[in-house]
């Protein structure tokens, strides 16, 4: 992408970029979302300015939500810099000037690609998931038609089949990504390939989430305070678990840790993958200590 | 059918049909599907439908099932007005009191997906949330079916024609199903193979007292299995009655051809 060094007021692009009639619609969608919690919204998505696969659903879905008060904070894998979540950053600097943040608690929007920021969020947030597939039954039954009409008949037998055939398979669910839940007691909805230690935190949270997916052209969502649950069997419960270490820099035992390769002698460390966690947390106690 | 169990038969008649189906027709544009087919059928009754290709056979069998929407009829299952009810609650009745054996395994199998989780998917369906129970119901079916429970989790593209039809009936089964459709159940296989399959399903009948249409062609497969048989042709019944009956002592001219396998059905 190249950075416009032109002011945003110019005529070259609309406010956040989409024009108003696709903001719209897109708004619409949201809404629509909203009020459906975990129903699958498909929507008009238009060709942005970066391919598939970088995130396009949500960046539709921010454009729709953002105003010019809003601060944006964009993470990716829990790092605000990557280069994913830069050119996000940047894209919507120079299309809606507003203001980006790095800190959880000082952003209004936050898009996200593969994690919940360990922070609590508010109510006063908004969290917008890239997503790339939507449909948790996609696995098991590829027909469009027939995912819907299970969704609609909330016949869901099929979903736990495949939990089934996980546990039968490696001796326990694999998805460490994208575990599905049920929204609202009713619909089944992935969050995205997040990854299982986040799940709880879908549940009963303040903040507005909204998934958006590009190239599927459909947005679900989930208002705030609803109830989300992990699926499971009796026998064989949902745990949100992680690596059973402590964080390397900061030393937190409770956020969800990344293990990264330190040199090529296969050196290794786990250090928070939430990098504006690890880094106020470190900064808290560097201050305590002084 | 031996005397013990036309016991049975009557004393479950007294009971009230499970099924009953009235005037029910079907037409593709100006051709007949079926037309206005009548009939009632009692618990623990097999009904078998035999009649030449074409004849509507299985036509009628998915009206029944709900594949399809009759132009015409009604259908009453259980007291329950099939056609009153809404969609929901149709296809929750489908898939636990009521159950479809497709004639090709592909049709009534997921083939992606291991035996065990075959035969689970129904219970896990009506809200079975147990691994451990859901696996062991599954093994005990693969049993009834006389497959190898080491194979529960193979995939069914890795078993054989027969194991895969006996497979289905299982998952079909699982739930204790009180209606069960069959088209063609031993259609595409070996003969040795279809004997089994008979043997075992005879087995299963009795044992579940399960109600049962069964289409086929074959009238050694009705004489085997149905109590009572229906003879259709060109989309109409053109003879019922007790099977042996039927078989032995065709009224209508068409019985007399079939039975007398001058027709090539
Ligand atoms: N989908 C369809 N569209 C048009 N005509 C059909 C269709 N299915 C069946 N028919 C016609 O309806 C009649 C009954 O067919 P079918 O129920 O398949 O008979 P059977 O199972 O006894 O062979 C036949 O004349 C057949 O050609
Ligand atoms: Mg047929
Ligand atoms: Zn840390």
């Amino acid at each position: 992408m190249t950075t416009a060094s032109m002011p945003v007021e110019a005529e070259s692009y609309n406010f956040a970029y989409l024009d108003e009639q696709t903001k719209r619609m897109l708004r619409r969608a949201i809404l629509k979302a909203l009020a459906v919690p975990g129903y699958q919204v498909p929507f008009a998505s238009r060709e942005m300015p970066m391919p598939y696969g970088w995130g396009t659903g949500g960046v539709q879905v921010s454009a729709a939500c953002l105003v010019p008060e809003d601060r944006l904070k964009v993470i990716d894998q829990g790092a605000d810099d990557t280069t994913n979540a830069v050119s996000i950053r940047k894209f919507f600097q120079r299309t809606a000037g507003v203001a980006v943040t790095e800190a959880t608690t000082e952003a209004s929007l936050i898009q996200t690609r593969h994690r919940i920021p360990e922070t609590p969020l508010t109510e006063d947030q908004i969290l917008v998931y890239q997503v790339p597939i939507p449909e948790p039954l996609r696995f098991l039954e590829p027909r469009e038609t027939e995912t819907r009409r299970m969704h609609a008949l909330e016949e869901y037998g099929l979903m736990h089949v495949k939990l089934y055939e996980d546990i039968a398979r490696h001796g326990e669910i694999t998805n460490s990504y994208a575990w599905p839940v049920m929204a609202h007691d009713r619909y089944v909805m992935t969050p995205s390939p997040i990854p299982k230690f986040d799940n709880p935190k879908l549940s009963d949270s303040p903040a507005v989430q909204l998934f958006g997916a590009g190239r599927e052209a459909r947005i679900h969502a989930l208002p705030p305070y609803t109830k989300v649950v992990s699926l499971d069997f009796e026998d064989h419960p949902f745990v949100a678990s992680k690596a059973d270490h402590e964080c390397e820099i900061c030393g937190s035992r409770e956020s969800y840790l990344d293990e990264v390769i330190t040199d090529d002698q296969g050196g290794r460390m786990f250090v928070c993958s939430d990098t504006d966690f690890c880094g106020s947390r470190s900064a808290a106690l560097e201050t305590e200590r002084s | 059918m031996d005397g013990a169990e036309m016991n049975i038969y009557a004393k479950v008649k007294e009971a009230g049909p499970l099924l009953s189906v009235r005037g029910l027709s079907k037409f593709y544009g100006s051709r007949i599907g079926c037309a206005d087919v009548s009939f009632d059928l009692f618990p623990g009754e097999v009904l078998g439908i035999v009649g030449e290709s074409g004849s509507g056979k299985s036509t009628l069998l998915s009206c029944l099932a709900g594949h399809q929407a009759p132009d015409e009829g009604g259908i009453v299952f259980d007291g329950r007005d099939m056609f009153a009810m809404a969609e929901p609650e149709r296809r929750r009745l489908a898939r636990s009191e009521q159950a479809f054996v497709h004639q090709s395994p592909r049709d009534g199998l997921r083939m992606g997906v291991s035996a065990g989780g075959n035969i689970g998917e129904r219970l896990m369906a009506v809200g079975g949330r147990n691994y451990g129970a859901i696996r062991e119901t599954a093994l005990d079916w693969l049993g009834r079916v006389e497959i190898d429970g080491a194979r529960i989790d193979d995939r069914p593209s890795a078993f054989s024609g027969g194991m895969q039809q006996r497979l289905q009936i299982a998952r079909n089964l699982v739930t204790a199903p009180r209606l069960v459709f069959m088209d063609e159940p031993t259609g595409g296989l070996d003969v040795s193979v279809q004997a089994r399959l008979l043997d075992l399903l005879r087995g299963l009948v009795r044992d579940l007292g399960l109600s049962v249409v069964l289409v086929t062609h074959d009238l050694a497969v009705v004489r085997l299995l149905a109590h009572r048989l229906m003879v259709m042709k060109s989309g109409h019944v053109v003879e019922q009655g007790l099977t042996d009956q039927v078989l032995d002592d065709p009224q209508h001219g068409y019985t007399q051809l079939l039975v007398s396998s001058v027709l090539q059905v």
